[in-house]
């Protein structure tokens, strides 16, 4: 660090020393204060007190009648299907999108990667998906899958003009998934793109002089090189997609079983005024984010050090 | 030979995927209102069903749709102000994190982090039920707050690797030189500083006109509603119809800011992006 090599340079004595490194911690804590107190204050503090309505039977339309019932509210989702069957889909869509995105991802940022003319146009290009509104995109798509106004229908071959595509699961889900994906794949490459840079040309023309085939140099030399990137981009996106509700609210309300966690949440705090149940839900989708990122981390071994920038 | 028309066919391919939503979406807004009520499938407006500018004014200055305009106005002021305060905010933290030796620093990254993966959606109960308290449920401010917490961890990542790389020796060459400490600061690292902040900026500026769920959940009339919550509760004069058409005109509205901003900083964007959450 360039603070401790000044510092070192100057040579005070070792009783100086200790009070400028005491200044200097005192300097630094105060100058994270106001980030660390405004970042818990949105988010340690309420999740403190979802967890503590969570034992209420609360609503807000009866605001007298707020009773202590223990754990029912957790015994009440837990054992619900309907818990099981939007956790269920939530992951579904996780999985699916992200696997997609970064497959896509990863063929754009090699494009990128290489690409000498144009390169402006296709950064302003792949920062606009990055940058709309996702519920904005959410419309785009809703709007070209309708069969009032769209234009999918009439341009993918063997599917009748009529085919109604929000009016059942799979068809339903798979139009979500497209807005999702076409939304996030530009953050994705990006990501892959900062972690190819890294891959050293010398290592990939070394291999190339060896003989390895434009397959082997992109298994063995460049995914291998580059995990740490992938790994990063692929947490990142994951908690992302598991937290999915802009694009379901927009497209189908939750109609025809798409909806996800975060949706069933917010159905019941907001729409339905159930502070209690909706508290309950809150701390549940809470663990389960934690318990997705826990088993992120441990399966694919991700490097925190990384993500946090203590390299 | 045969890698440069890969590379051209990559390259139309991303401009195709990237485009050709916002090009239909942009072609949705021309077609008619009647229309569109009774169908008008396609992805141009079909043969004498061009409403020119039509949608765009009925959503600019219809009464029916006053909502609208509020609603900008309201982006505009909430997105800005939250920006222009997470920034500041980020940049002290970051400025500590790059330069200073202090107990806690690992502590402040892994709240970021965290913070970063939070399902904000699980907060919007307690909180729509601690502004209420508060008296700031509906308010500008019930926006802003939220806001900054979670742009944060973005800035503060940004700013820091931005910072890092500051040859900040050269703050002490130029006092050396004979520069009081404040021309120093002034001339020497402002300058240098100033490329990471506002691309932070542009990048916290992005999450807040984007956000939906602290829109629809912490608001509830015009007085604060930003414009994705706006968009979303969009009703025509028959409810149960949305009006697609006027819809497309309203989102192509909103998503000019964002094109003007890509297509003047897109390399700063890009820069940030990838050193905020990769360390190159």
């Amino acid at each position: 660090m360039t603070t401790t090599a000044v510092q070192t340079a100057t040579a005070k004595p070792p009783a100086a020393a200790s009070d400028r490194s005491r200044a200097e911690n005192r300097l630094g804590q105060k100058l994270v204060a106001p980030a660390i107190i405004l970042m818990l204050l949105v988010t340690a503090f309420p999740m403190l007190r979802a967890l503590w309505l969570s034992v209420y039977d609360y609503a807000l339309t009866a605001p007298d009648d707020k009773e202590l019932i223990g754990l029912s509210n957790y015994v009440t989702a837990l054992t619900d299907p309907l818990f099981w069957q939007t956790t269920g889909i939530t992951v579904l869509y996780m999985v699916v999108t992200v696997a997609i995105e970064l497959v896509i991802g990863f063929v754009f940022a090699m494009v990128m990667h290489r690409v000498i003319f144009a390169r402006g146009v296709v950064r302003t290009s792949i920062l606009i998906p990055y940058g709309i509104i996702t519920v904005v995109s959410g419309f785009a798509w809703q709007f070209a899958f309708s069969t009032t106004n769209g234009f999918i229908n009439g341009w993918l071959p063997g599917i009748g003009d009529d085919f109604n595509w929000f009016g059942e699961t799979t068809p339903a889900v798979i139009a979500i998934m497209i807005s999702e994906i076409w939304k996030t794949t530009p953050f994705m490459s990006l990501l892959l793109l900062a972690g190819l840079a890294q891959v050293s040309e010398d290592m990939i023309e070394a291999a190339k002089v060896d003989g390895a085939t434009w397959w082997q140099r992109l298994w063995r030399v460049i995914l291998p090189n580059m995990r740490a990137a992938i790994m990063v981009a692929v947490l990142f996106r994951a908690l992302d997609a598991y937290r999915i509700f802009d694009n379901i609210f927009v497209m189908t309300n939750g109609a025809q079983k798409t909806e996800s966690i975060s949706f069933l949440t917010y159905r019941q705090t907001i729409e339905q005024f159930q502070l209690g149940m909706g508290s309950a839900l809150s701390v549940l989708l809470f663990l389960s984010v934690l318990l997705v990122a826990y088993l992120i981390i441990k399966i694919f071994r991700v490097d925190l050090a990384q993500a946090r920038q203590e390299a | 030979m045969k890698q440069k028309v890969g590379l051209a066919v990559g390259i139309l391919l991303i401009l195709v995927w990237c485009l050709l939503p916002v090009v239909w979406i942009i072609s949705l807004s021309f077609k008619s209102e009647e229309s569109v009520t009774t169908g008008n499938p396609g992805f141009f407006p079909s043969e004498g069903t061009s409403a020119g500018w039509d949608n765009y004014k009925k959503v600019l200055t219809d009464d029916l749709y006053d909502y609208f305009p509020r609603a900008i106005i309201n982006s505009i002021g909430i997105s800005l102000i939250a920006t222009l305060l997470s920034v500041i905010v980020a940049t002290l933290a970051a400025y500590a994190i790059a330069r200073l030796e202090f107990k806690g620093k690992k502590f402040v990254l892994s709240i970021a982090l965290a913070i970063a993966m939070f399902p904000v959606v699980s907060l919007v109960g307690p909180l729509f039920d601690m502004w209420r308290t508060l008296g700031i449920y509906d308010t500008w401010i019930g926006l802003i707050i939220p806001y900054m917490s979670f742009t944060l961890p973005l800035a503060i990542w940004t700013l820091s690797a931005f910072f890092r790389e500051i040859p900040w020796e050269m703050e002490q060459a130029a006092q050396v030189d004979g520069a009081t400490s404040w021309q120093a600061f002034r001339r020497v690292i402002v300058p240098l500083a100033a490329p990471g902040v506002f691309t932070a900026a542009i990048l916290t500026f992005f999450f807040a006109w984007n956000d939906f769920v602290f829109g629809i959940s912490l608001t509830s009339t015009e007085a604060a509603r930003p414009i994705p919550a706006s968009l979303a509760f969009f009703v025509g004069s028959d409810p149960f119809n949305r009006p697609a058409s006027l819809l497309a005109a309203a989102a192509v509205i909103a998503t000019i800011p964002i094109i003007v901003i890509v297509l003047i900083f897109q390399r700063k964007i890009v820069a940030g992006l990838t050193s905020g959450a990769v360390k190159g």
